[in-house]
Formats: C-alpha cells, sequence, structure tokens
C-alpha cells in the first residue's frame, strides 16, 4: 500500500497540490482523476519521487520515501514500474531491446534467463511478434503494451500509469485498462492510474480520488461514482450528454433494485 | 550573471552525478563502443573533406600572398605545416565538430527529455546523467586524436597537392618547409588541446539537452545554445592553453 500524507506543493509561489492525502491499495486499481491542470501529473511525479513535496509523508509499505538514502530509493525503485503517457521507449532499442534494458540494468540472471523473462512480459501483452521492430515502427497500441510490459519486467510492486489512454482509439484504450487491470490482480501490485478518460474509471475503478484545482474532493469507488451527490465531480464526469443519461439508466436500475 | 552563475552550478552538479561508477560495466562499454562509434567514426568523413580543402587553401593563400623575392619559397610549406598543427587541426576543426556533434548530442539528449525517456531511466533507478553522458563524453575524448591526426594529415596532403599546381610553388620547396624546423610537441599540444575541447563539447551539449523543458522547439533552442556556447569555450580554451603551453 501507498500513503500519500498531507503532500503541499508549489512551484514558483504558484501551490499546485495542496495538503492532499491518500492511500493506493495493494492489488487494486486506484485512480487518481481530475481535470487537465488539477495537479494529477505534479502528485504522481511526487509518489514516484520525481519530484519533491515541499511538506507531506509518502510511505511504500511503511517506508518514507522522503527520508529515505539513495541507496534505499535505488533499492526501492526496482520495485517500481511506470507507463508514461508518451510510452517513453527508447528510440535507439528494440521493443525486445526496451524491455531488456531494466532486466539488463539490474536483474542478477543469466542472460538466456532474462530474455526468458522478456519474453514472457511481452506474451502478457500479447506482443511476442514484435520484439524485433523500432518504437517508431509500431502503433501507438503496440507502444503502449510494450510499455506496460517493460513496467513489469522486474516484477514490480507498484505500477503507475500516467494517462494509459491518451491518443487511443476507444477499442485499443478499453484493451490497455484490461489488460491493466488483470496485471494488477494476477499480481497483486499496488497500481496507480492517473486519468481523464471516464471510461477507464467506469471500467477498472475500483479505487478514485478527485482532484480539483490540487485538492482532494472525493473518493470512492466507480460504484459510488454512481451515486455521489458530489458537484464538481458530476460536473467534470457526467459533463457530456451521454454519460448524464448513463447515470440516470444506472441510478434508476439501481432503485428498482431496491 | 546570476542565470549563468546558476547555469554553471547545475552543470557541475550534473558532471558529478554524471562521472559515477557504472551500474554494470558491460552496458557502460556497450553505450562507449556505440558513442565512439556514432560521434567519432562518423565525423572521420567530414574531417577528412575540410581538412584537403583548408590544407589546399592555406598553401594557396600563402602563395599568393607572399610576392617579396626576399621570403624563401619554402616558408609556404613551413607556414601551411604550422597552421594546420597548432590552430586548424585542433580548434577550428573542433569548431566544427561543435557544431556536427554538439548539436547531435544536445538534441539526441533533448529529444528523450521531452518525451520522457529520461524519466523512464531515472523510474528504474538507472542513474541516466551516467548512462547517457559518460559514454559520450569519455568516447569523444578517446577518439577525437584520432580524428586529429586524420586532419593534419590530410590538411597537409591537401598544402602537397596544391604545391604540384599552384605557380609560384614547387613541390620540393614545400616539402623542405614542411621540415623546416619542426616540433614535435606542437603535435602532443594539438592533440591535448583537442581532448579538452571534446569534454567542452560534450559536456556543455549534454548539459543543454539534459536540462531542456518543453517541446520540439525548445529542443531545437538548446541545440543552438549548446553550439553557441561550446564554440565560446572552446575559443576561451585555445587562448588560456596556448598562454599556458607556448609561452
Amino acid at each position: 500500500m501507498i500513503e500519500v500524507k498531507n503532500i503541499v506543493k508549489s512551484f514558483e509561489g504558484r501551490p499546485v497540490l495542496k495538503n492532499i492525502s491518500a492511500n493506493f491499495y495493494e492489488g487494486k486499481t486506484n485512480l487518481i482523476i481530475g481535470q487537465s491542470g488539477s495537479g494529477k501529473t505534479v502528485m504522481v511525479k511526487n509518489i514516484v519521487g520525481l519530484l519533491r513535496p515541499d511538506s507531506g509523508e509518502i510511505f511504500y509499505d511503511g517506508r518514507d520515501i522522503i527520508k529515505m538514502s539513495k541507496k534505499k530509493m535505488k533499492m526501492l525503485r526496482q520495485e517500481m514500474g511506470m507507463l508514461f503517457q508518451g510510452s517513453a521507449l527508447f528510440d535507439s532499442l528494440t521493443v525486445m531491446e526496451n524491455v531488456l534494458f531494466p532486466l539488463n540494468s539490474f536483474s542478477k540472471d543469466t542472460i538466456i534467463e532474462q530474455e526468458k523473462r522478456a519474453k514472457f512480459c511481452l506474451d502478457r501483452v500479447n506482443l511476442s511478434e514484435a520484439g524485433h521492430l523500432y518504437p517508431s515502427e509500431i502503433s501507438g497500441g503496440m507502444m503502449k503494451r510494450a510499455g506496460i510490459a517493460r513496467a513489469i519486467a522486474l516484477n514490480p510492486k507498484y505500477l503507475f500509469c500516467d494517462e494509459p489512454n491518451s491518443g487511443l482509439d476507444p477499442k485499443t484504450s478499453l484493451v490497455i485498462d484490461e489488460l491493466i487491470s488483470d496485471i494488477t490482480h494476477e499480481f497483486n501490485i499496488t497500481t496507480v492510474i492517473n486519468t481523464h478518460d471516464m471510461n477507464s474509471v467506469m471500467n477498472i475503478g475500483e479505487h478514485i480520488i478527485f482532484i480539483k484545482e490540487g485538492a482532494k474532493e472525493w473518493q470512492g469507488s466507480k460504484e459510488e461514482v454512481i451515486q455521489t451527490d458530489n458537484k464538481p465531480l458530476n460536473d467534470f464526469i457526467f459533463a457530456s450528454d451521454l454519460f448524464r443519461k448513463v447515470k440516470e439508466a444506472a441510478k434508476n436500475s439501481l432503485k428498482s433494485h431496491l | 550573471m546570476n542565470k549563468a552563475l546558476h547555469k554553471f552550478g547545475e552543470y557541475t552538479l550534473l558532471m558529478f552525478k554524471t562521472f559515477a561508477i557504472p551500474d554494470k560495466w558491460n552496458m557502460f562499454f556497450k553505450q562507449l563502443i556505440r558513442e565512439i562509434y556514432k560521434l567519432g567514426v562518423d565525423s572521420l568523413w567530414i574531417v577528412i573533406i575540410i581538412s584537403v580543402f583548408i590544407g589546399t587553401v592555406i598553401a594557396v593563400q600563402i602563395s599568393l600572398n607572399i610576392s617579396s623575392p626576399l621570403i624563401p619559397k619554402f616558408t609556404i610549406g613551413y607556414t601551411t605545416r604550422e597552421i594546420v598543427l597548432l590552430e586548424f587541426s585542433s580548434s577550428i576543426m573542433c569548431l566544427i565538430l561543435a557544431g556536427k556533434v554538439g548539436s547531435n548530442i544536445a538534441s539526441e539528449i533533448g529529444t528523450m527529455r521531452v518525451t520522457e525517456q529520461i524519466d523512464a531511466m531515472e523510474i528504474m533507478g538507472v542513474n541516466s546523467a551516467n548512462y547517457l553522458i559518460m559514454p559520450k563524453i569519455l568516447g569523444l575524448m578517446m577518439f577525437i586524436p584520432v580524428l586529429v591526426f586524420f586532419s593534419m594529415f590530410t590538411g597537409i596532403l591537401g598544402g602537397v597537392a596544391a604545391s604540384y599546381v599552384t605557380p609560384g610553388m614547387t613541390p620540393t620547396s614545400f616539402a623542405f618547409g614542411l621540415q623546416f624546423y619542426f616540433n614535435p610537441f606542437y603535435i602532443t599540444y594539438s592533440v591535448i588541446k583537442s581532448v579538452v575541447y571534446a569534454f567542452l563539447i560534450s559536456s556543455i551539449a549534454s548539459y543543454y539537452g539534459y536540462y531542456v523543458k518543453g517541446g520540439a522547439l525548445d529542443v531545437g533552442k538548446a541545440s543552438t545554445d549548446a553550439v553557441v556556447i561550446s564554440s565560446i569555450m572552446i575559443l576561451l580554451a585555445d587562448m588560456l592553453l596556448t598562454q599556458f603551453m607556448l609561452t
């Protein structure tokens, strides 16, 4: 579990995160949602240690990363995997070499075992045929899958996904969402997903945190999203007619069941 | 002034981060070979072409500008050799390489920064500066003496070629001039200078690429800044090294 306690972050005096506390649970898909510019990415970057909060605490299963030594932080990083918005695959390496990169860097396994693990990861994301291709030769959806394969190569305990569906068509988005959800449950990973894709919220949102203007506005599950009266959350999630109708239908269905 | 000091501090910290013991030596050596090939071997042709032409032009220009009968003809070969060995093959060639190699390094690292590839390395626990920058700096520093030797050789060869076809110059007097009063230390001096320049080009370009913020436009700007600043630093280092080593 990852515990975030009262983190505050400002840039040049402008507060971006305002005293946010949240828990991200093991074996669950934890979603951070909010409008563009609400502070989601800054929050994830603070959690993974790419940024340092001005104040507050962040615990990874009880380990405080802010007070952690560089050596311990390096060890902890080997328990993390991250899928970036643009996949962040290394251009000069093939898909297979990208997946092998963290293994080559840290694994004590033999080359043959590392290659076996990389092949397993590529198989897991249905990308075994594309191992020899370079990132520029594959589609956006394949790049995301390759990014996931690289993120899980070292068998991480914590998986972070920054806008995993950005730039993807709805069908591919669904595939990526389901893949992340399956991997989370299969390997009992603490997964934190930063998204503003409402399909993801409804599909895989087991624990959702809604951020508005740098502050935590609401938290709950995807079932609770349907029933909540929180106006800013409703305005954000059910901004389109389609989603409003879906919400009404879902509410009516719940009432009829009761 | 404040900004310059801030940049210098940032650059120094980056160099401390860069020069660390690599996590995996086999990955480091693989990168080192790749960088030697990309930054050094790939620059060989441009070095040879420019050196041949500049060597030829230097010889022809000197020949055309020496009209006094009191100045012996071998002066053309002598002066060509001195220019090529002392300044052209090290300083001028490195100014040209600052454009080619410096922009290459800054844009490569800058693109990796804006596409979050460097963040991806950091998340994995890889020291990105050490993995990306150290092989570039060491690779260029190791290979630049080879480029300098090629430049010296082909530059002088260009001069020799000119002596066959330019009126007022003979190959014999040119060859005599090339050997006249030869100081082998000038080669050492030139190689030392080029190694310092190689460090400046690769480290400054890496710094500008590593700290890019924004998008494609900023990568382009970083690339230009890297070339401009490393060129200025080369000239400054040239002045200082010449003072220290030749006076």
